[in-house]
């Protein structure tokens, strides 16, 4: 009779346990695993599982007396919109996704944004610049990249005080990312003073830029600003130095963010990217680990540095994270609350959300900063920040060879 | 050295490129009547078979063509064999679908293999300047690659047996056939020539720029501009008019944003059916 009381305890006891224990949140995304942004997008979904990882092992999310064990759901959107459609309709009707995150790149994002806003689901984007996404009246979108407009000012205002009569040149994807870069910061050259004397967006998927090179040639540029993404970007950067322009500076968007690009060699060499975050930077973080502590167990996990898209997607986690528990519920209301209410600064920087009804969800709190691949002594690449002044960890190299 | 020289120069070699990626589909195209809609999965699978040799090699890649261009002549035969021996001499539907079928299978396994990522070959011969410009050592390889390859065709066309009999069969298959020709065993080595030329372009195209298993499309619609241009079955014109073709290119792009590059071209194809039917480069026949 005791042995029974006892078993029966224990089944009422695990029963008790499993109630008021672990439970699950699903959060979906489209990662790129195959197409033109496969490099970039598995950056960032590193960041994602890493930070997945992470947050189960110290015991899942806590929240409302609850502990929640995260449980990421993805699919490969093959860089191609109409993927990502069918996916999100897919992970919020099928699968029944409590949260969603964005896929990779401007583009793809702002295809999901209509799928979410439509079901009235909470996304958090990263990988996504673009400003547009946000200004057509959304409720449920937050943006953790800086916004597209910020990418190529730094870059004006650093080589400002480095050439104030340089030739600019604008070489730039056809595609919605790098048009809200380029479409204010050619305005922006243009009032600190710099000649822009050619400019052209190419399509996407281009491989040869023998034509366009050619044209930088004969504006006489000394310098070029533009890019897309890692696979244009890379290309671009490869054909450069195959027909030996002779610029004195390159910013390209995205691309030199990658440890890839490191395979470029010579070619890779000084070129500048305005990024998110970097390893060097650092922040009195209020939440969640410091940098170096997130960049030395990604390198351990993956066996290479973290980009800014792999920091992006694990702060995207940091912050859904931080506003569940702020809520005490992953209700999608009170959720949303919570993201309106951060002010709050990671290992990744400052992260505010705008509120108003005009452009609710865009970044307003974070800066961007800029990185320039330089030989170190022992002739190996690295990436240095090298603006703003107050964030450097090496100078500018201008002219960059 | 002007900017539209140099743009024109590099139109110029990349142009015979397009003419060797045309070649291919101009001598089976007027050989047997058949639109080889493998050509642009073949084309691909060149510029992966580079890859994967200079991978394992690590040999200069120019040197890796005539191997290629081997396992291009087997494989073509391989596939005359698998789907164009049963629809040669029916309708040319039947020939679309059937090679469309093989294409459809090889961009498949393609993308299992290697997905739809780029890939790259990661090598460069130093180049040649001018003033201001660079012409890169791979453009000048490739180009002369191509050059090579196409008068070593023409002197196998018109100085071997085997060539004469491709000729032969191409002008009137039954004579030939009365001729002792066995028309069969011509056929599938023209086709499998075509094959090589197509995977010796990819190659070639390899060396210049990154690919992926679906960049073979974008070639193949120029190469059925390149063959309209030059008329069927006519390989050495296929040169020619892939050269004119990078020379326009080349012509007009300092002038326009290259982002209308392809209405041009399209352009002047629908000009050149209307006014050349037969082809610029073909001769009347009675």
């Amino acid at each position: 009779m005791l042995r029974v009381r006892i078993s029966l305890l224990s089944v009422l006891f695990s029963l008790a346990t499993s109630m008021l224990g672990q439970q699950t949140i699903s959060i979906g995304f489209t990662v790129s695993k195959t197409g033109a942004l496969n490099v970039d997008s598995l950056e960032q979904y590193r960041g994602f599982e890493l930070w997945r990882d992470q947050t189960n092992a110290a015991g899942g999310i806590k929240a409302g007396g609850k502990s929640y064990n995260i449980q990421l759901v993805s699919y490969d959107d093959e860089s191609n919109t109409k993927r990502v459609q069918q996916l999100y309709t897919r992970m919020i009707l099928q699968d029944k996704a409590d949260f969603l995150f964005s896929p990779y790149s401007s583009s793809l994002t702002a295809t999901a944004a209509v799928v979410t806003e439509q079901y009235g689901k909470v996304m958090l984007t990263t990988g996504a610049a673009e400003e547009k996404t946000y200004k057509l009246g959304n409720h449920y979108l937050y943006q953790m990249f800086a916004p597209a407009s910020q990418y190529l000012t730094a870059a004006v205002d650093a080589l400002k005080t480095k050439d104030p009569k340089a030739a600019v040149a604008f070489v730039y994807e056809d595609a919605s990312f790098s048009n809200a870069v380029v479409t204010p910061a050619k305005p922006y050259a243009q009032q600190q003073g710099f000649n822009v004397v050619f400019s052209e967006a190419y399509a996407p998927n281009t491989t040869d830029f023998s034509a366009i090179i050619d044209k930088v040639i004969a504006s006489k540029a000394t310098v070029l600003l533009g890019g897309g993404h890692y696979a244009d970007g890379s290309t671009l950067a490869r054909q450069l130095e195959g027909h030996k322009v002779p610029l004195k500076m390159v910013t390209l968007l995205v691309a030199p963010d990658s440890p890839q690009w490191t395979e470029l060699g010579d070619a890779g060499v000084g070129v500048i990217v305005p990024s998110q975050w970097e390893p060097q930077t650092s922040f009195v973080v209020q939440y969640g680990p410091q940098g170096a502590d997130f960049a030395r167990a990604y390198s351990a996990r993956y066996g290479t540095p973290p980009s800014y898209e792999s920091a992006g997607g694990y702060a995207c986690g940091l912050i859904l994270q931080r506003a569940i528990e702020q809520a005490g519920d992953i209700d999608t209301a009170k959720v949303s609350a919570a993201l309106n209410a951060t002010d709050i600064t990671t290992f990744y920087g400052k992260t505010k959300f705008a509120t108003d009804p005009g452009s609710h969800g865009l970044q307003i709190g974070h800066a961007m900063v800029l990185a320039q691949w330089q030989k170190d002594k022992a002739g190996k690449l690295t990436k240095e920040v090298v603006w703003p002044l107050g964030a450097k960890s090496a100078n500018l190299k201008y002219p960059m060879r | 050295m002007s900017g539209i020289l140099a743009s024109m120069i590099d139109g110029l070699l990349v142009g015979a490129v397009y003419g060797l990626a045309a070649m291919g589909l101009s001598l089976i195209w007027g050989v047997m009547d058949v639109i080889n809609l493998t050509h642009g999965a073949m084309i691909a699978l060149g510029m992966f078979g580079m890859y994967l040799l200079f991978s394992l090699t690590a040999l200069n890649p120019y040197l890796l063509l005539l191997p290629l261009i081997a396992i291009g002549l087997v494989l073509g035969i391989f596939v005359y064999w698998l789907s164009v021996h049963w629809v040669v001499g029916r309708s040319q539907l039947m020939s679309l679908l059937s090679t469309f079928s093989v294409n459809m299978m090889v961009i498949g396994i393609g993308t299992a293999l290697w997905s739809t990522s780029p890939y790259n070959v990661n090598f460069s011969l130093k180049g040649i300047t001018f003033g201001d410009y660079t012409f890169t050592g791979n453009h000048i390889a490739a180009a002369s690659s191509a050059l090579v390859m196409a008068l070593a065709l023409e002197l196998f066309l018109y100085r071997t047996r085997p060539g004469k009999a491709i000729r032969a069969v191409s002008d009137n298959r039954e004579a030939a056939e009365l001729m002792g020709i066995s028309s069969t065993v011509v056929l599938a080595i023209a086709f499998g020539i075509g094959i090589a030329l197509a995977i010796g372009s990819g190659a070639l195209v390899s060396t210049l720029f990154p690919f992926t298993i679906l960049s073979g499309a974008g070639y193949q619609l120029k190469s059925f501009v390149v063959t309209v241009l030059a008329g069927l079955g006519k390989p050495l014109g296929a040169l020619g008019a892939g050269v004119a073709l990078g020379l326009l290119e080349g012509a007009v792009t300092p002038f326009i944003a290259v982002s209308w590059i392809p209405l041009i071209e399209f352009g002047l194809f629908v000009v050149v059916l209307i006014l050349f039917p037969r082809g610029i480069f073909a001769r009347a026949t009675t």
